[in-house]
């Protein structure tokens, strides 16, 4: 009996020591942790690239996760204010309560665009802070690499050099690949795009891309007809090249539109996981760019 | 006829005001103009900011160091505790009284459990107030403004933070972990009113005044234990006045993922109390019941979601068994004597979102009567509420649209045969909308 109680204990307790503890809200930032931490970061991600990153569940398998989390690496700036508080609450961890080395925003490494001059819920679900969908812009993959780089030997000193090491190599393999897609991008400079949702808004900051129109009417209310309706009215007079959608984007109003505009429907992959070619934070980026570069003429 | 009048008072309504009003109508455009520059200002102050961003990075060869909480709001109101409000009303009819609802077969349990008043009628304010207090605390108050002009305490806990180990500790007043719904605040329920179960059991849900231990497990799968004790403020246990607990229960969920698609939890409570002169009358007979009673409830809820997105489609099926058994004395108008009944009920629900926007649900309600003996020699003639074999059962249907996810309108129809041989047939209309702090929702 002893020998197997020992044994039960060693099971339920032993991955939480081998390695730091991650749970990452989206999919960029477990890839992201996954580069950094190599094989001494065991991770959890909370969401797949098929899910919506504001409607997450704070459901059992996530609450459980987040009991033995080190670390949880989030956006921030509210992207995760549905259900985020509530993991915290109920995972009874208090090294990832906000506020707390354990809890990492990768927001707060990044300046954020589109900070509404004012917030009201009359402009839909705005984010007060600024736009959290902040990880399609390369540059803030760095500045979020070298925080997050930081924060992870602050929390796991023994293995420190491990994660500078990796953090030095990622980073000049990032750069030099930033390098080269900003100059494979730049036919898609000043290209018009309907997107779905301001998540797409650091891409096109980045590519300079412009995004024409959106087929949510405000932030976060699903497409009706009226406004789709109005939408094709508007690209009548100032056409765009494409609708781009992400991959967990209800497809229906974007092929509704791009039907009737007759433009093409894109999907582009948004984070990790989101289209088969986007593995890992390079293969996100190279499908994105091929996927657009496809379009540009 | 009159619609002449009404219509040339609401002219002149109109009009003269807003000559009276020429000169604040510029003011107002004053206001306006300096408000346009100001945004005006702060774009262009953006635009800057955005540029500067990607300059900075271009110039600087490794990641620039965070800036200090990019974007936070300072001053002593950043301080101020998340407010959110709930406005809830409806408009409802049905065949039979709702002020003489009752459930056949089952002691009343005293609480909010009588369905929506005929009419138009307000529904409960919900204002919640939650903060961190410290980095070892959380507080949250929940207080509902009732349609009577009351102010209701709902919930006013502390919560801890820090204990770890998967240790929570909550004090105050609280929804108890028990059973599954039981810690949903009722604006987030799939329908307007409580399961029957949760009406005869627990008085339509139970917040005691307490303190409650949870523990979550060091595993993979979701394992959670937990325990309370209270005071005994509502039913099935009385305030006894007595040192020490009146009501006591522990729970245990368990709950995981089925690949992308498919989330569950089940559970086990246990709910005993020793109610002391639990009084009702009914029939102009003064009853009450002292002794034991123990409550078991099995809670089951599955939630599914095309690759675990819901915002296009879900689904979400919940079920929950509740099982009593009360021991002791019975006193009827003067006469007391041995009481003790085994009673049980169960409902199951499914709401699905068929569309953005949209969903339809359907519930079913039974209580099971069970065996109910009594040393008074009491039959169903005396007692009928008490002691009448009947098994009320309910069928539910609802339609809900929610514009955003801050704003629901709710269809809802009901077969309620809670009476015995009556049946009643409730039709409402209600509003559920919700302003402030984004607020989280429960699993």
């Amino acid at each position: 009996m002893r020998p197997f109680v020992t044994a039960m204990l060693l099971v339920l307790v032993s991955p939480a020591l081998a390695a730091l503890n991650v749970v990452a809200c989206e999919p960029e930032w477990g890839a992201l942790a996954k580069e950094l931490g190599g094989d001494q970061a065991r991770i959890y991600v909370a969401a797949t690239a098929l899910q919506d990153p504001h409607r997450i569940e704070a459901r059992p398998s996530l609450i459980a996760r987040a009991r033995s989390a080190d670390l949880m690496v989030c956006t921030g700036a509210q992207l995760e204010i549905g259900w985020l508080p509530l993991v915290q609450q109920q995972s009874g961890n208090q090294k990832i309560q906000s506020g707390q080395p354990g809890y990492f925003e990768a927001a707060s490494a990044v300046p954020l665009i589109e900070k509404p001059s004012s917030v009201d819920r009359s402009l839909g679900d705005v984010h007060p802070d600024g736009n959290p969908h902040i990880h399609l812009d390369p540059r803030n993959i760095e500045r979020v690499a070298g925080a997050l780089e930081e924060r992870m030997a602050q929390l796991d000193p023994a293995q420190a050099g491990h994660y500078r090491e990796r953090g030095k190599a990622f980073l000049a393999r990032w750069r030099e690949a930033t390098e080269r897609w900003e100059t494979r991008a730049a036919p898609l400079k000043g290209m018009p795009l309907v997107v779905y949702h301001k998540d797409m808004s650091y891409l096109n900051n980045w590519l300079g891309m412009r995004a024409v129109g959106a087929l949510e009417p405000k932030p976060g209310l699903p497409p009706s007809t009226a406004h789709l309706t109005q939408l094709l009215d508007q690209l009548a007079r100032t056409p765009a090249v494409a609708v781009v959608r992400a991959a967990y984007n209800d497809p229906r109003p974007a092929e509704w539109l791009a039907e009737r505009a007759k433009i093409p429907a894109v999907v582009l992959p948004y984070t990790v996981g989101g289209t088969e070619q986007a593995k890992d934070l390079f293969g996100l980026y190279e499908d994105t760019l091929a996927r657009l570069l496809a379009i540009a003429k | 006829m009159y619609a002449k009048w009404w219509y040339a008072a609401a002219l002149a309504g109109a009009i003269v005001p807003a000559q009276a009003q020429d000169a604040e109508l510029s003011k107002l455009r004053e206001a306006l103009r300096q408000l346009q520059q100001q945004v005006q200002e702060l774009e262009k102050r953006v635009q800057e900011a955005e540029a500067k961003g990607g300059k900075s990075q271009e110039a600087a060869a490794p990641a620039p160091p965070p800036p200090a909480q990019a974007g936070r709001s300072g001053g002593s109101s950043a301080f101020n505790p998340d407010i959110s409000l709930i406005l809830q009303g409806s408009a409802a009819r049905s065949s039979l009284d709702p002020n003489t609802y009752q459930i056949t077969g089952f002691a009343p349990s005293g609480g909010e459990v009588n369905p929506a008043p005929r009419s138009l009628n307000l529904g409960e304010s919900e204002l919640f107030i939650t903060s961190n207090v410290d980095p070892y605390f959380r507080g949250q108050l929940a207080a509902a403004l009732t349609p009577q002009n009351e102010i209701e305490v709902e919930e006013a806990f502390f919560q801890t933070l820090a204990l770890g180990g998967g240790f929570t500790l909550k004090g105050g007043r609280f929804l108890s972990g028990i059973g599954y719904q039981n810690e949903i605040h009722q604006h987030a329920w799939d329908f307007q009113d409580a399961p029957l179960a949760y009406k005869a059991f627990l008085g339509g849900r139970l917040n005691d005044d307490g303190a409650q231990l949870r523990w979550l497990a060091p595993t993979d799968l979701f394992v959670e234990l937990g325990a309370e004790i209270a005071r005994g403020r509502s039913f099935p246990a009385t305030d006894n006045n007595k040192n020490g607990a009146n009501a006591w229960s522990v729970f245990g969920h368990v709950g995981g993922d089925v690949g992308e698609s498919v989330a569950w939890r089940g559970g086990l409570s246990y709910l005993g109390a020793s109610p002391q002169d639990r009084a009702f009358t009914a029939l102009g007979a003064a009853q009450s019941f002292s002794g034991d009673s123990r409550l078991w409830i099995a809670d089951f809820v599955l939630k599914w979601a095309p690759q675990g997105n819901a915002s296009t489609t879900n689904f979400k099926l919940q079920g929950e068994y509740f099982r009593r058994e009360e021991s002791g004395a019975l006193t009827f108008d003067t006469s007391s004597g041995d009481y003790s009944s085994r009673q049980s009920g169960w409902y199951l629900q499914a709401a699905y979102q068929f569309m953005p926007r949209w969903r339809v649900g359907y519930r079913y309600d039974r209580l099971d009567h069970g065996t109910v003996t009594n040393g008074l020699g009491l039959t169903a003639q005396d007692a009928p509420l008490l002691l009448t074999d009947y098994n009320p059962t309910r069928n539910t249907a609802m339609v809900d649209w929610s514009l955003t996810e801050f704003s629901r309108f709710r269809l809802q129809y009901a077969v309620d045969r809670s009476r015995a041989d009556l049946t009643d047939n409730q039709l409402l209309l209600q509003y559920i909308l919700s302003l402030g702090a984004h607020g989280a929702h429960r699993f």
